[in-house]
């Protein structure tokens, strides 16, 4: 075997249950001093081989080798014994320890020394890479960047030399990403072996040096990042040709649908996270609301939706389509915004957390939404269960069954579950936050489309996105968000990229902003 | 008075303070063990089976040897115990189960075996009230210091106590160091924070789970021999235990798993609970009678309630149970 390659997989098989095949006789090598990009949709198996090279699942069949000997890792110890550290999608960190005790973590106190040592060989991890952590900082204090951070940091105290991250960019902001590249080109330099699980293809073209594509479980094939294109890697990854244009239909008669006033917002901290904000909602339109994560999108839309304290001040409205009145939302309950006919959809930011019970199975969760319905004294399972088949097939949600748990689907066929049931309860505003993260572009086309046949029935659509490629390309009007207050209206036919982009990060003069 | 009202206090409180310590240890490892009265009943039994087959041994009582009185219901009461942890990790860690439902079981279980034991020994010795008495090897548990009582309340207050109540203390500041200071205890702590997090650490959940649950067991179940040993001067008589093992789980709430302040925290607990016996005495002109006394005797049970709410209020996350309590741990579930 080449000495060149650090880890080989070969003829790697594992299965969930009996129906879900999740790796189909994978063969793959890492070479050491490389980036390497795994590629591939929703639920085609990235996570799960790379989980087993972690030591988190265990292959049916098949040989892993490290450095030319076969190794059997059958527990996460093993894995860094090996060198191997995963940085997963859900942060393995505990929130009420100190960084520096997330390190120490299963480590016995001959080969970190004292917390004071330890101390010392994180800073200067930090210093050497430029991280900014506080070792003595509570987890549960940390953003979201800073966690993956200490993540990163926590691998290489362990002296991991290959490194898996797990969409590692899904939680940052672009100068986050940036950060976390250079980084990552310094590890490489170092001759770390690096594989990255991403769905974005500019990110793929712009770290990797080879790319590693996964397709329904099974091996395509890899190609060098240089040989690539965007082009190329998408017909490969999903193996037929996906249209790259989101089309934006002209709606005619926009009606306003809803206005917020003023409106100020604290977070659980007391914190301001939105500060004065105005904006008005028209039915036909897709309103798009950018900003870097964190600057008050969340509780724009809970304070819509009713589960936000909005501040003294503040006022939301709700026209209603068919009599034109004006309902003042603030102040009711979520229940009571529904009795009013006021039907807002909110798809959380948190798939599993907020939106849908993983125990109940697909079926179950769509009847969250309608067993109020009706007068029988037993709810109706059929309609719930036409729907969530409806579902199934029309977004391709891949599950042994509509009553298996939702939890044990992969993260981007939960989110299909749950956006299809919130577009489902045809609602006349309809909320969706960070509706395509995780998925794939097959899906997020689906998710799209879906958005835009929306808008054509009239319904005002606030969509939260991350991508800003595709808030261009989707949205009417995109309103942009930075720190909690709006710096700005554009047109999504005419604003440009940077245009936004700048909006996102610099905040204008308070004389501008009115 | 009040020199003898502390004194009672601490007796009532170092059961308390063995459950809740054995208890915080388990919890801290994501195992919310409902046993712990069971456990702590056959532990009591445990010793009492123990103590019993060695008086028996004995030819003459009078000859026993301190070292054997001790150590034989110790050994017993821990083996006891242990089996009783064992049960519960085989059924909550390996199996997966239930961790309340198992929990109740084994109260219920222990309950039942040490009632079962009880009886059969009350039978074999033939007496005429349905308890046993075990004054010999009980002696060697309740001896204190001899100067002790020539201190006044100083003796009385500090001194008096038989050895197993000092050694409730010395476990409950070790097993608090122990979370606080070492990396086992760390590691400990983050199984019962968060599993995923302390399997992808390296450390073994199982492992840990097991250790700390019958550990926790073996502790919480000295409770029940200094019970029947010491405070009750080695009479066992069925159900005599009470509702000790519960007020040790609510001490564990009430104390926000820190075993340090369960020492203090003990005491008050048992000073609550026999407070109605002192209430004429302290306060002559409040009437106690035998329906009052049971509404003072919820005391602890209501401070405890008081904790959790202030506790809630506070939302301090340091203050609140470890994050995984109660939840069975899978490392391929997602």
């Amino acid at each position: 075997m080449d000495n060149n390659i650090a880890v080989s997989l070969r003829h790697i098989t594992k299965a969930f249950g009996s129906k879900v095949v999740a790796n189909k006789d994978v063969s793959m090598d890492i070479h050491e001093g490389e980036i390497l990009a795994l590629l591939g949709e929703n639920g085609s198996g990235k996570t799960t081989l790379m989980n087993m090279l972690s030591g988190i699942y265990r292959q049916d069949s098949g040989q892993i080798y490290v450095h030319g000997s076969e190794v059997h890792i059958t527990s996460p110890k093993d894995a860094y014994d090996l060198g191997i550290g995963m940085i997963h999608q859900h942060f393995k960190l505990v929130d009420v320890f100190t960084a520096t005790e997330n390190v120490a973590l299963g480590m016995d106190k001959k080969t970190t020394g004292s917390y004071k040592d330890l101390t010392k060989a994180i800073t200067e991890i930090c210093d050497r890479y430029g991280f900014d952590i506080d070792p003595k900082q509570k987890v549960y204090n940390m953003t979201v960047s800073q966690k993956q951070t200490l993540e990163i940091v926590k691998t290489l105290y362990r002296g991991a030399n290959i490194l898996i991250l797990d969409e590692p960019t899904a939680v940052l902001t672009p100068q986050e990403t940036d950060k976390l590249f250079a980084v990552l080109r310094n590890m490489k330099a170092d001759g770390k072996s690096i594989i990255i699980i991403t769905h974005k293809l500019n990110e793929v073209l712009a770290i990797s040096d080879r790319v590693a594509i996964l397709r329904k479980g099974e091996y395509i094939g890899d190609v060098l990042t240089s040989e690539a294109t965007v082009q190329s890697l998408t017909e490969m990854m999903v193996g037929q040709k996906v249209e790259l244009d989101i089309e934006r239909p002209e709606v005619e008669d926009k009606q306003l649908r809803l206005t917020v006033d003023h409106l100020t917002c604290l977070d659980k901290y007391g914190v301001t996270a939105l500060d004065d904000v105005s904006l008005e909602a028209y039915g036909g339109e897709i309103l798009g609301i950018a900003g870097i994560s964190g600057s008050g999108q969340k509780q724009l839309l809970e304070a819509i939706a009713g589960l936000q304290a909005a501040e003294a001040g503040a006022s939301i409205q709700y026209i209603n389509p068919d009599t034109g009145k004006r309902e003042e939302l603030i102040g009711k309950s979520v229940t009571q915004i529904k009795k009013l006919g006021v039907a807002l959809s909110f798809v959380p930011e948190d798939r599993l957390g907020m939106g849908l019970v993983g125990a109940m199975g697909m079926a179950d969760n769509m009847m969250l939404r309608s067993y109020k319905k009706g007068r029988s004294m037993f709810t109706d399972r059929k309609a719930p269960r036409e729907l969530a088949l409806k579902v199934k097939e029309e977004l391709e949600v891949v599950t042994p069954g509509i009553q298996t748990p939702v939890r044990r689907l992969s993260g981007g066929n939960v989110q299909k579950v749950l956006v299809g049931r919130e577009i489902a309860s045809d609602p006349t505003v309809l909320m969706a936050a960070y509706a395509v993260r995780g998925l794939d572009i097959n899906t997020s086309y689906t998710i799209y489309h879906l958005l835009n046949e929306e808008k054509k029935k009239g319904t005002a659509v606030i969509y939260v996105g991350e991508d800003l490629d595709v808030l261009l390309a989707l949205c009417d009007r995109i309103a942009v968000l930075c720190d909690g207050k709006l710096n700005g209206i554009v047109d999504g036919r005419t604003a440009t990229k940077e245009e936004v982009g700048e909006l996102m990060t610099h905040l204008k003069g308070k004389e501008a902003t009115a | 008075m009040i020199a003898a009202f502390i004194h009672r206090a601490v007796m009532q409180g170092v059961p308390l303070l063995f459950g809740a310590t054995g208890e915080i240890v388990t919890e801290k490892s994501g195992n919310l063990n409902l046993g712990i009265p069971g456990v702590m009943y056959v532990g009591g039994i445990s010793g009492v089976i123990g103590a019993f087959l060695y008086e028996n041994s004995l030819a003459d009582k009078s000859q026993a040897n301190g070292f054997l009185a001790i150590m034989i219901p110790l050994v017993c009461c821990l083996l006891g115990s242990l089996l009783m942890g064992l049960i519960y990790s085989f059924l909550t860690t390996t199996l997966r189960a239930n961790q309340n439902v198992t929990g109740l079981a084994i109260t219920t279980f222990g309950v039942g075996l040490g009632n079962f034991f009880g009886g059969s020994l009350i039978k074999i010795v033939g007496a005429d009230v349905p308890s046993i008495t075990l004054s010999t090897t009980s002696k060697f548990f309740s001896a204190s210091l001899p100067f002790a009582d020539n201190l006044g309340w100083f003796g009385e207050i500090f001194l008096s106590y038989g050895f197993l109540a000092y050694l409730a203390v010395v476990i409950a500041i070790v097993t608090s160091l122990f979370l606080k200071k070492t990396r086992t205890g760390l590691n400990l702590r983050a199984v019962g924070e968060n599993p995923a997090t302390a399997d992808a650490g390296g450390i073994s959940v199982t492992k840990y789970k097991y250790l700390a649950t019958c550990i926790g067991s073996m502790i919480a179940g000295m409770g029940g021999l200094y019970y029947v040993m010491d405070y009750v001067s080695g009479v066992w008589s069925n159900d005599g235990f009470g509702d000790r093992g519960w007020l040790a789980i609510a001490l564990v709430i009430f104390t926000v798993w820190k075993p340090n302040f369960a020492i203090i925290g003990s005491i008050l607990f048992g000073g609550l609970y026999i407070v109605h016996n002192y209430l004429n005495q302290f306060f002559p002109a409040i009437p106690v009678n035998m329906s009052t006394q049971e509404l003072i005797k919820m005391a602890p049970y209501v401070v405890t309630v008081l904790v959790l709410i202030i506790n809630s209020m506070r939302k301090k996350r340091e203050n609140q149970p470890p994050e995984a309590l109660g939840l069975p741990y899978f490392r391929e579930d997602r």
